[in-house]
């Protein structure tokens, strides 16, 4: 943090509220992202001298509503623009303005601007690249590289996100409380999506796993401006527990680690006390939803110190209480895992067998069975489980996962393998 | 005598930092903390987790309140702290409830989680 890397973290950490702001007060993105680059440029320039007002965001509105206005005044009229002395001396219009903009308006313009992100007409990766590029602020070819595009590509493929959002606008007027809740469910979703999409992809591409750190930013911004919504803290939670585990969730080779194989030493202590510091706050609300109950379940996992330690009870219950709000067969899968874990693996297998339909196109189902199989011996029934879920694996390494389990069944000492090691 | 020096920024600007600008920044910080540590002058150093994590209770006449989020008031000074190993945030919450009870009136507990700890290296 020498030099003025100080400026550039301030202007990336302002870029929310000053942005969404300004976008209030031009209701027009490119206009409201000009000003917010003609304020931070002018920050450049000024702070290193003048050091950082005392509220950098509302400096940044400020300026960026004079350097906007002046923007439309000049093309309309084409008059000269002032000179940089009438805007570098705010001190006082600064005071001023920080008192007149309460959190109340921050909240409702930062949710808007995520909330036009996540329109239901955009797809998801462009969701994701729109959130980044305007929310985040990330460089238009850091974001092509998270997707492996072309700056190019990557520059129309916002454009057209912009073009559509434009033409769907999200009205202007403070939304309702129930407008407000629907929109905060919306963007703690694309969130949560932003999340995955590095966490997925993030052991065999660091580049993807930026977009976990971004995730996490947002989230904590969202809860810093919902701060008694235990489902913010639960989702922001979810994401610090699972991420908190990156460095340990590959090998030197690259391949995935098994989270019951996972070295603990390699979490990251300070993520996931984080992330446990919230589910308890969250569940003292007594309104457990999906975000919470998940970071409940990373949370036992996170505080055994080792694999053999875990509390497989208190998961099967959690998983129980999932599968209360928001039932769905791969919730009862993994509920399965722990109760193989707490109860063996017959009673595992009986509670997943009437998936067998729904779950057949499943590559996950197919590897729990033959592992729960093979755990009670069915050599024969595990080999076709493991053989149908290399058929369905959708990448190499699920693939090359499951054949090692194929490979110990050839061998005459057939060492257990996925997920059931005891 | 002893002196308490306590740190504030905008953590929405720390929370920024890259690894290796906050490694880097912590690394800084460890070389003056070890110029009193060789001194045998250095108390116990702490960071805090990100203030989304904190919990307030708030003394009142009867039972305390429980509110999320950090200790806001300006009319209020910090007065003192403490530092407790709890398994949970309930059991952090009990043991405020019973420093409220020793110590009635008005004022709050913040309740923050840490990022780290090194205890004291004073002589």
């Amino acid at each position: 943090m020498v030099d003025n890397a100080w400026i550039a973290a301030a202007l990336t950490a302002a870029r929310p509220q000053a942005l969404s702001a300004l976008l209030r007060y031009f209701r027009d993105l490119d206009r409201a992202e000009e000003a917010f680059q003609e304020a931070s440029l002018r920050a450049i320039r000024s702070w290193p001298d003048k050091g950082s007002p005392r509220d950098t965001i509302a400096w940044l509105i400020f300026v960026g509503r004079n350097c906007g206005v002046d923007a439309v005044r000049k093309t309309r009229r084409n008059v000269a623009l002032p000179g940089e002395d009438r805007l570098s001396d705010l001190d006082d219009a600064e005071v001023d303005i920080a008192e007149r903009l309460d959190g109340a308006h921050y909240r409702d313009d930062i949710l808007r601007l995520l909330f036009m992100c996540c329109h239901p007409q955009l797809q998801l990766n462009q969701q994701i690249a729109l959130a980044l590029r305007i929310v985040a602020g990330i460089p238009l070819s850091r974001i092509a590289r998270v997707f492996l595009v072309s700056d190019a590509a990557m520059e129309q493929r916002i454009t057209r996100a912009k073009a559509a959002i434009a033409q769907h606008r999200v009205p202007f007027d403070p939304p309702d409380a129930n407008e407000r809740l629907g929109r905060l469910g919306a963007v703690a979703l694309m969130l949560y999506l932003v999340f995955n999409e590095g966490y997925s992809r993030g052991h065999s591409e660091p580049a993807a796993a930026e977009l976990c750190d971004e995730a996490i930013r947002l989230a904590r911004l969202l809860l810093r401006l919902f701060p008694t919504e235990p489902e913010i803290m639960g989702l922001l939670a979810l994401m610090l527990l699972q991420h908190g585990r990156h460095a340990a969730r590959t090998d030197a080779n690259g391949e995935l680690v098994l989270l019951e194989d996972q070295q603990r030493s390699r979490w990251d202590g300070v993520m996931l006390a984080e992330g446990r510091a919230l589910v308890d706050k969250a569940l003292r609300h007594g309104a457990p939803g999906t975000y919470q109950v998940q970071a409940a379940i990373a949370a036992q996992h996170a505080r055994a110190p080792s694999a053999a330690e875990t509390d497989w009870a208190a998961i099967d219950r959690l998983y129980q209480s999932l599968e209360a709000i928001h039932p769905s067969p791969v919730v009862t899968l993994n509920r399965a895992v722990a109760v193989a874990k707490s109860q063996g693996p017959a009673a595992a297998l009986a509670l997943i067998a009437p998936l067998a339909d729904k779950l057949d196109g499943y590559f996950y189902f197919h590897g729990v069975c033959g592992g729960l199989l093979l755990q009670l011996g069915d050599i024969a029934g595990a080999r076709l489980a493991f053989n149908r879920a290399i058929a369905l694996a959708g990448s190499p390494a699920e693939a090359a996962h499951i054949r090692l389990h194929l490979d110990r069944l050839a061998m005459p000492d057939g060492t257990p393998g996925l997920l059931a090691r005891n | 005598m002893l002196y308490a020096v306590l740190c504030y920024n905008d953590e929405n600007a720390v929370a920024t930092w890259t690894k290796e600008e906050d490694d880097a920044c912590m690394a800084r910080l460890a070389q003056v903390e070890n110029g009193m540590k060789a001194k045998g002058k250095l108390g116990p150093v702490a960071r805090l987790l990100p203030t989304t994590s904190a919990t307030t209770l708030r003394k009142t006449s009867g039972e305390p309140l429980i509110i999320d989020g950090p200790f806001a008031e300006t009319k209020e000074q910090f007065l003192g702290f403490f530092v407790a190993d709890c398994e949970t945030l309930d059991e952090a919450i009990a043991f405020a409830k019973d420093l409220a009870k020793a110590n009635p009136g008005g004022g709050a507990y913040e309740i923050r989680p840490l990022a780290l700890y090194h205890p004291s290296e004073m002589d």
